[in-house]
């Protein structure tokens, strides 16, 4: 039994270390004086001195951001609906319909997709800039919430929801009591997917943006035509360190504030 | 459900102020003040002191936008919704945004700078009388080559590089019409060539060609051949000048068989809203001295005869990068073959890369 | 079960969903039927659907679901166990947000980090030199396609599982030993068909995409993979041929819908 589990030690061991290999290999450059990212020169941070002298490179972060953000959140919401919709769907077909219109935008490729809402944009009128930008990202987090969500509503048992409408609970009252409790994490799972989307997205954003406003993975882009510049190492790295403590952070103090309340908590 | 309203709580308000940290630096950066210019352009193609520099003499905010290929582009100032000012299409592009009226017409009295353009680089086929664009930057399409990795060997056509012994070492850029173009002279046909059936016979030989191929890829081309991950490459000249700046091993040759001739030129968009603007800018940059500098950033030729006179001498007597009068005899300017041709290219150039070792 | 006002309350919050539904899913859907009937100079045809059909498309769509395939089955294979594991781990939650946290790195980023690994002079082959295999091409290979995937792509298998395994029952597992099974009859006959839910999910998420990778085929591939995703690029992008590339989306949606409908009935099948 011990041997098993040094051996599915080094097994995890080796997933993270892949997983986080070119992380560390980009952190690495960062500091790297002779400006690529192949042969390591020297050390020097002139690199994060770039960072912060270059007000428009912030500007584009805190964009970058404030995207995920608000289309994570809304997503969301937009998504745990979707869901509950398509549970609550009676026929079979009209649910499998749902849910294949609904993963249609997952597996359009991006580039679909960004023409696709760039020609809608255009026919609706919508300036190309901030609203079209975070429009666009809602409407491709949304699928993705709803696989993430729909999954935890289907394990819910019915009798769950029957019983709080024998004990005369109304909808409302079965949904913030009953079932949103016990989707939660299936909830947060989709915010972070949906966050996950909106940071990593590059070609949409890049059809639908427009008069100034750009993304990070937007302007890695259009600046990877020179070879990457390592001030964006730098950047990624101080991003990379600052949600890597955010994220073990608030795990933490989750896990304080649970286990002082534990006791009535919902398992 | 305690949970779910702290997480949207926290979402919410923290977006709403960094949203408002963000509005507060675009303001006093002055990205959305009135008097501003959006000039939108291929990304690291201009000096940023030039930008500075315009911004202080006239006091207009630069919003420099980039984008990747000009059919991006052009898809963007189709569609509207965006305020470009100035843009920078490829001389190809440029007669099929002017069949879509995608430009404005430029008004020369408002360019007195416009005078130092060599006239070789005036009234092209693509612009007649230059009436919607003025040359930027110009450049060739030829051969980047590692003599050392090649065992001293030299290459000055594109026929070398069937030779058998460059196996696994040939990186190509990824463009229909430079590759295409490239076997088509290689065989001494124009590169604007329409004859389906030489089309067919350039597309054979490119596939006797893949052998020697190692991959065809995109703007990390210029990374890949500095770190000597190949021996030979296709590229632009302007790439070529970087890449050789990076690793001094390299040389860069224009084949014999003769080459594609491109420019990249200013446009007004129709989308344009700050028009004056877009003019003084497009004078500034045609200014010598600034051309100069900006052509000392980038690495491309530029076609300001004036401004050679401020460029370090080996740069103006290098003929890879201005060629002879004799050399340059040979080179082609890309016409525009109709959408219908074009999709024959790529459709050749497709089946190309889909051609298995 | 309920009266049609309860009935209409549904409809009522249903409402966002629907109309993003309508906006963002229904009129691209219809947007991209309608330009596949079109060709290049804007004349009304059926050529693309015919161009589809030729080897040259055929054979790009073979190897897209062939290579899609191989992504997905290594991506399982990988993250089953990690899954597994990590539920087993005290720390199980933290372990899994440090796995989805690498997804928050720019793609292209990490693209060219890889780029510089599996270089000729890079990580990799540095270390095959220590060790005497000696200096091996990888970059633009078949493995390196693969592994490049799979790495963008296991975040998105281990996490339904691992939401599979988390509520698989522990009594049954108990029960299963109790009753003398194997661990590997346990997995096999408890733990496996419980969790396939969560496996289907995850391989729909990665096989999926996978069809219409692109920008990896380009820079870790060096275009020599071709998969259905490039060429629609491509048709958008640089050949301006947006009816092809189109026609090529209208493939990719119903053999989207084809995967579901075969996954999905059977899934909907046992619950009900």
């Amino acid at each position: 039994m011990r041997k098993k589990l040094k051996i599915s030690h080094l097994y995890l061991i080796v997933v993270f270390l892949i997983l986080y290999t070119p992380i560390f290999y980009l952190i690495y450059y960062s500091f790297n004086s002779s400006g690529t990212m192949h042969h390591f020169e020297g050390f020097t941070l002139d690199w994060y001195k770039e960072v912060f002298a270059d007000t428009r490179l912030l500007i584009i972060v805190l964009n970058t951001i404030v995207i995920a953000l608000f289309s994570a959140a809304i997503s969301t919401i937009i998504g745990v609906f979707g869901a509950l919709a398509i549970y609550y769907a009676k026929r079979k077909q009209i649910k499998n319909a749902l849910l294949t219109l609904n993963n249609v935008l997952i597996v359009s490729p991006d580039v679909i997709i960004g023409a696709s809402f760039l020609i809608l944009f255009t026919i609706v009128g919508i300036q190309l800039g901030f609203t079209s930008v975070l429009l666009s990202h809602i409407a491709f987090s949304v699928p993705i919430v709803v696989l993430m969500v729909l999954p935890k509503l289907q394990e819910m048992s019915p009798t769950l929801v029957d019983a709080a409408r024998d004990l005369g609970a109304n909808s409302w009252d079965v949904l913030t009591k009953v079932i949103l409790p016990y989707i939660t994490p299936g909830i947060f799972a989709g915010f972070f997917m949906a966050l996950t989307y909106s940071l990593d997205d590059f070609a949409v954003t890049f059809f639908v943006t427009g008069n100034g406003f750009s993304t990070l993975s937007v302007e890695i882009y259009s600046r990877a035509r020179q070879g990457i510049s390592l001030s964006i190492n730098a950047l990624s790295t101080l991003l990379f360190l600052f949600t890597i403590t955010l994220v073990i952070g608030y795990y933490f103090i989750t896990q304080r504030s649970q286990r002082s309340s534990a006791v009535g908590g919902r398992k | 459900m305690k949970k779910l309203i702290q997480l949207f709580t926290v979402v919410f308000v923290s977006a709403f102020a960094l949203l408002y940290v963000t509005s507060y630096l675009n303001s006093s950066e002055g990205y959305s003040g009135k008097n501003t210019l959006t000039v939108y352009n291929w990304g690291d193609y201009i000096d940023p002191d030039l930008i500075k520099k315009f911004e202080k003499e006239t006091g207009i905010k630069v919003i420099y936008q980039t984008f990747d290929s000009n059919e991006a582009m052009m898809t963007k100032i189709a569609q509207g919704g965006t305020t470009f000012d100035v843009a920078v299409p490829s001389e190809y592009a440029i007669s099929k945004m002017k069949e879509e009226g995608l430009l404005l017409p430029i008004d020369h009295s408002k360019l007195p700078n416009l005078k130092y353009i060599d006239p070789r680089f005036l009234n092209l086929s693509f612009d007649p009388g230059n009436k919607y664009s003025i040359p930027y930057f110009w450049g060739t399409v030829g051969i980047v080559y590692n003599p050392e990795m090649l065992g001293g060997k030299k290459i000055t056509s594109w026929n070398d590089l069937w030779d058998p012994n460059l196996k696994n070492q040939i990186l190509l850029v990824d463009g229909a019409r430079e590759i295409m173009g490239m076997a088509l002279n290689s065989l001494h046909y124009s590169l604007n060539d329409t004859n389906k059936a030489h089309l067919q016979e350039a597309k054979r030989k490119l596939d006797a060609l893949t052998p020697n191929i190692k991959a065809i890829v995109g703007d990390e081309i210029k990374m890949l051949l500095a770190n000597e991950e190949a021996a030979v490459g296709i590229v632009w000249s302007g790439d070529a000048a970087e890449i050789m700046s990076e690793n001094e091993k390299l040389d860069y040759v224009i084949p014999k068989e003769g080459t594609n001739l491109w420019f990249d030129n200013m446009v007004i968009p129709k989308t344009a809203k700050n028009i004056e603007g877009a003019h003084q800018f497009i004078n500034f940059m045609l200014d010598p001295k600034n051309a100069a500098q900006n052509a000392e950033y980038v690495g491309y030729s530029t076609p300001n005869a004036k401004a050679l006179e401020y460029l370090p001498k080996e740069i103006v007597e290098d003929e890879r990068f201005y060629p002879s009068d004799e050399l340059a005899e040979k080179l082609e300017v890309y016409e525009n073959l109709g959408k219908k041709m074009l999709a024959y290219y790529n459709e050749l150039f497709l089946e190309f890369k889909m051609h298995k070792k | 079960m309920s009266g049609t006002t309860k009935n209409y309350s549904r409809y009522l919050y249903a409402i966002p969903y629907a109309s993003w539904m309508l906006l963002f899913v229904i009129a691209p859907i219809i947007l991209i039927f309608y330009y596949s009937f079109f060709d290049i100079e804007g004349h009304l045809t059926l050529d693309n659907y015919k161009r589809f059909l030729t080897p040259v498309y055929l054979r790009m769509t073979i190897s897209s679901f062939w290579y899609a395939f191989l992504i997905t089955a290594f991506s399982l294979l990988i993250a089953y166990p990690t899954a597994y594991l990590l539920t087993k781990t005290k720390h199980k939650q933290l372990w899994l947000l440090l796995i989805i946290l690498p997804t928050w790195v720019n793609l292209l980023l990490k693209v060219y980090a890889f780029l510089g690994i599996f270089g000729t002079y890079g990580l990799v082959n540095a270390f095959f030199e220590t060790i005497g295999i000696g200096t091996k091409q990888l970059l633009f290979t078949d493995f390196s396609f693969v592994f490049v995937s799979v790495y963008i792509f296991i975040p998105f298998m281990i996490l339904p599982i691992f939401n599979a395994l988390e509520k698989l029952n522990p009594s049954l597992v108990d029960a299963a030993q109790d009753l003398g099974a194997s661990s590997w009859t346990t997995f096999r006959r408890v733990i496996f068909p419980l969790t396939l839910d969560g496996v289907k999910a995850g391989c729909q998420a990665v096989f999926i995409p996978s069809l219409s990778l692109f920008m990896i085929t380009r820079l870790i591939a060096g275009n020599r993979v071709i998969t259905l995703g490039t060429a629609v690029e491509q048709h958008f992008l640089v050949t301006q041929d947006w009816g092809m590339g189109a026609t090529i989306a209208v493939f990719l949606i119903i053999a989207m819908a084809l995967i579901m409908i075969v996954t999905g009935n059977r899934k909907w099948g046992v619950k009900q």
